[in-house]
């Protein structure tokens, strides 16, 4: 239970875009393309995983005063990795992901988990934290990347849905949903639906507004 | 334990044991897939060339299909082969940055807004069965609307008609710029002329063109939406195969000289 709670959790439950509000950048960069949004899922999900495992299992031999610098090294080393092994086998993609492998090194959601799980837990858990973790990223990168696959597009993982009016169909594809705007209206549609299922992710408003007292002061 | 774990010679020691861990992995990652990765970038970049020139064939692998094809190094200025250089090696990108291979280009004459120019170019020839010249691919790049377009154009044997045009790497907005890369735009290009008269011509035209017009043998199709990438495409192109681009070069391959 306890296995399948650290797994699961971050995909509805705590997942780290939707509720957390973290690594949006990738997020709204990569997901013009089903298959470009898979490849990034599934590099963020390794790296998530394995650091926080790293980390996990040191975690006793790290001083505090450099745990942050000690991270990030571990963090960026598999990074660097991933990056090297995607140029290797998967050449165009990695063309299209470009700089945003390097960048799963400033990703926030692995630098939370490493600081707030895995120095604390150990190793196994830390692993299925972090891979639990990759996955909440990766339904809403894959969520995303879906709609604006199929409708700025008309294609899934490049294969034809919607015929284009400019190759001869009938479809007039949406240009908004090919620009990385379009993703934060989606998430933001995305919050919306999962609050509403999920009641206990509102927040309370910080402050309320007050009435209005123009009126009564001018009189 | 604490004292002990914050105290300075363990700082150290973690940082440095940590340090050598990671450099090896990384190390080790880079030196072992090195040869992978040269050989999809040369792959990618041959397929590019073969896509440009309408000739890439999906089920026939990329060496294959580039037996046909034949780099050269060509001085710019002259028009001349560069025999000296082997273009196996050479990097065109590279040769525009560095002082010493390059020419700085000035306001009037730099269209295609690319501000410095290699020396010499790769050319590409591409022969066909009997071993006659069929196809020759120049690369070509200039600025669009965001981004510096790369890409190739491709002339027919007689150095005039395109025979396609292809663009590897732009930022161009997707779905207006970006549309470059639509293969029924793409198409339009083949069959136009590039010189009229000895000048160069051809231009992408804002709007289309009429197909009766005098001069639709050297206009293509603007893209809607996107003027200005479409007026990036124009320079670029004008720029390459003119007077300082590949023209002196394509006036001595139409003579035989080259």
């Amino acid at each position: 239970m306890a296995i399948k709670d650290t797994l699961f959790r971050p995909v509805f439950r705590d997942n780290p875009i939707a509720l957390q509000i973290l690594g949006i950048c990738s997020a709204l960069a990569v997901t013009s393309s089903m298959k470009v949004s898979l490849v990034m899922a599934i590099a963020l999900t390794l790296v998530t995983a394995f650091s926080s495992f790293f980390i996990s299992a040191i975690r006793h031999y790290i001083p505090s005063s450099i745990r942050i610098i000690v991270q990030m090294t571990i963090i960026a080393s598999l990074v660097i990795v991933v990056d090297q092994v995607l140029k290797a086998v998967a050449y165009d993609i990695s063309k299209q992901l470009s700089v945003f492998v390097g960048l799963i090194i400033t990703n926030c959601i692995v630098m939370g988990r490493a600081e707030a799980y895995a120095m604390k837990n150990p190793p196994v858990p830390s692993f299925l934290d972090g891979f639990g973790n990759g996955l909440g990223y990766s339904f809403v990168l894959l969520a995303v990347a879906f709609v604006r696959e199929l409708f700025g597009s008309g294609k899934l993982f490049g294969v034809e849905i919607l015929p284009l009016v400019t190759e001869g169909g009938w479809y007039a594809p949406n240009g908004l949903l090919l620009l990385p705007p379009s993703a934060f209206f989606l998430i933001g549609l995305l919050i919306w639906v999962i609050r509403s299922w999920q009641k206990d992710q509102v927040e309370e408003p910080e402050f309320r507004i007050a009435k209005h007292t123009a009126m009564e002061e001018s009189a | 334990m604490s004292s002990n774990k914050e105290s300075l010679g363990r700082v150290v020691s973690v940082a440095l044991a940590l340090c050598v861990v990671c450099s090896v992995v990384v190390s080790g990652a880079a030196v072992v897939l090195k040869p992978t990765q040269e050989i999809n970038k040369t792959r990618d970049l041959k397929r590019n060339i073969l896509m440009a020139a309408g000739l890439y064939n999906a089920e026939l692998t990329i060496e294959e299909q580039f037996e046909r094809v034949d780099a050269r190094v060509v001085d710019i200025t002259t028009g001349e082969y560069a025999t000296d250089i082997d273009p196996a090696g050479f990097d065109q990108r590279a040769a525009a940055k560095n002082p010493a291979t390059s020419l700085s280009l000035d306001g009037d004459a730099d269209i295609a807004n690319i501000i410095r120019q290699s020396r010499y170019a790769m050319v590409y020839l591409v022969n066909d069965d009997r071993g006659a010249l069929d196809k020759v691919i120049l690369p070509v790049h200039g600025y669009g609307l965001w981004s510096t377009l790369y890409g190739f154009i491709a002339l027919e044997s007689d150095a005039n008609t395109i025979a396609g045009l292809g663009f590897y790497e732009h930022g161009e907005t997707p779905g207006l710029g970006g549309e470059v890369d639509n293969p029924r735009w793409k198409n339009l290009w083949q069959g136009k002329k590039v010189y009229r008269d000895g000048a160069v011509a051809i231009t992408v035209k804002k709007g289309s063109v009429d197909p009766r017009a005098d001069d639709a043998a050297w206009e293509v199709d603007g893209l809607s939406g996107a003027t200005l990438t479409s007026r990036g495409v124009s320079n670029l192109v004008q720029y390459w195969l003119g007077d300082g681009g590949f023209e002196p070069y394509l006036r001595n391959l139409r003579e035989g000289d080259a």
